[in-house]
């Protein structure tokens, strides 16, 4: 039954793959501005344009910012559309961005996740999308290329429903998923097409029927449209979980609905992070078991919505979890982890320990993750839980060489 | 009132949305002195001033009492002063 759905499996490389997912969702619109890691998405996307493949209109733009109010625009308009960008492209495409969310325009964004300068580094770190936290758009982190090609196909229709209405981001690890090949099922357009519905919009703007956005609003007012936003942004949970597991049904694959646990059932400790990251977890997890360790894993695919409940719940079994962060909020620590001290707090949850690591794309390894979860146990057993976040894979030495 | 999603609306409502009521100062026009010349009425930057049978008459339902009117005004003929009725 679902070989009928396959349009080709081979062995691909994530960007073209993600292109090619982006495609058979067949957006009107689609503008943008090339960035690295970004880049191959978009080229590929233009030459289908190009090749007639894809009856689409692409418009090149000057700017992130003006490639974000572009497919503002025709959102507004109507069409589905569709942009990428990478760390400072996605910095400069964040006033537009609150705007989407705020007028409740479902842009669908891949954040291809990459450092954010100075200094100048292309490699994979989450602190470029984790600066959106706030917008009101959704996020779904993905941990490898198939899941990267089916969540695109699944955020279209979680960002364009009628109770969500807003703008939704595939955060996907720059590098790690964009540049590398991995055996790729891409589904057909016609599959895409049955299980993706045209956009209809609530709203559509057109010369003969003008309509604002973005109109001025006192007080008396502002906090029940940011009440409204919010309130979609929780919302879109349910939507988030019916989509993936509608997904499911069809294609057979399913990531998890807001989390995805690994070996948690028993678990003493558990392991909280997002990205291709987790593919690693896993394999030091496997390692860990084999040594007696009770040790699983929580992949975070829905970062926003924030999956509170659900961290409680699968967070209450353990005695201690350690949380690996991508990003940071600098004096205060890694993003992830913060949160998740935030909806534990008053709780009878484990003790958490948060880790920043990974940045810049220094790699995480295996090692790393055994290694962190040794120091965290030995930090547990000698009632020694830091306060704050720590930089794990700081190299101290090269900071006692610092000058001034 | 009704709340559209995302605050989306019909276009051109900007003259129901009357921003009167922010004021605290509004300008109070001598007739002796006004002799119409419509400085005031080019620099108001609502365009809420109009001149009338050479007068300068101006909008309470917009006017947000800058002052630039009384600055501009060649002949002193507008003071501000605070309230003033939210009419036209």
């Amino acid at each position: 039954m679902r070989n009928a759905l396959i349009k080709k499996k081979e062995v691909m490389q994530g960007s073209i793959a993600v292109a090619e997912a982006v495609k058979s969702a067949r957006p009107g619109v689609i503008a943008a501005y090339p960035i690295t890691p970004q880049t191959y998405i978009i080229e590929h996307l233009a030459t289908l344009i190009a090749n007639g493949e894809l009856k689409s209109r692409y418009v090149r733009a000057d700017s992130e910012f003006s490639a974000a109010s572009i497919v503002y625009g025709s959102v507004a308009a109507g069409e589905r559309s569709y942009t990428a960008s990478s760390s400072q492209g996605l910095l400069l495409m964040t006033e537009v961005i609150f705007n989407m969310a705020g007028t409740r325009l479902p842009v669908v964004i891949t954040g291809v996740n990459r450092s954010i300068s100075p200094p100048i580094n292309i490699q994979n770190d989450h602190q470029d999308t984790m600066v959106l936290r706030d917008s009101g758009i959704i996020q779904l982190y993905v941990e490898n290329i198939q899941e990267a090609v089916d969540t695109h196909i699944q955020i279209f229709k979680i960002a364009e429903d009628k109770e969500v209405l807003l703008p939704a981001m595939v955060c996907m690890d720059g590098f790690v998923i964009s540049h590398t090949y991995e055996p790729v099922t891409i589904w057909k357009d016609e599959a895409v097409q049955e299980f993706l519905p045209p956009f209809s919009p609530v709203y559509k703007t057109d010369p003969q029927n003008p309509l604002t956005y973005g109109s001025l609003t006192d007080d008396d007012k502002v906090t029940e449209f940011k009440y409204m936003t919010n309130e979609a942004l929780v919302k879109s949970k349910k939507k988030i979980i019916a989509v993936a597991r509608e997904f499911q049904e069809i294609f057979g694959n399913h990531y998890g609905d807001l989390l995805q646990e690994y070996r948690t059932e028993d678990a003493e400790i558990i392991l909280v992070a997002m990205g291709t990251v987790i593919s690693t977890i896993k394999v030091a997890v496997d390692a860990l078991r084999k040594n007696g360790k009770k040790v699983g894993v929580i992949k975070v695919r829905s970062y926003r919505p924030f999956p509170d409940e659900e961290l409680r719940t699968a967070l209450s079994k353990c005695r201690l979890a350690v949380v690996v962060d991508k990003s940071y909020s600098c004096s205060s620590g890694g993003i992830l982890g913060s949160e998740i001290k935030a909806c534990l707090y008053n709780q009878r949850g484990p003790s958490i320990i948060n880790y920043i690591a990974g940045i810049g794309g220094r790699e995480i390894f295996p090692e790393t993750i055994k290694d962190m979860v040794v120091k965290s146990e030995k930090l547990a057993e000698s009632g020694k839980i830091p306060d704050g976040s720590v930089f794990f894979d700081l190299n101290k030495q090269l900071l006692n060489n610092q000058l001034l | 009132m009704k709340l559209n999603i995302g605050c989306i609306t019909e276009a051109g409502l900007s003259k129901k949305n009357r921003t009167g009521y922010w004021r605290y100062f509004f300008p109070i026009v001598d007739k002796e002195k006004c002799n119409g010349c419509g400085i005031c009425e080019l620099f108001c930057p609502d365009s809420c001033i109009q001149i009338k049978d050479k007068k300068c008459v101006v909008n309470g339902y917009y006017c947000k009492g800058c002052g630039i009117c009384a600055r501009e005004c060649p002949r002193a003929a507008l003071t501000m002063q605070p309230g003033g009725e939210e009419a036209e």
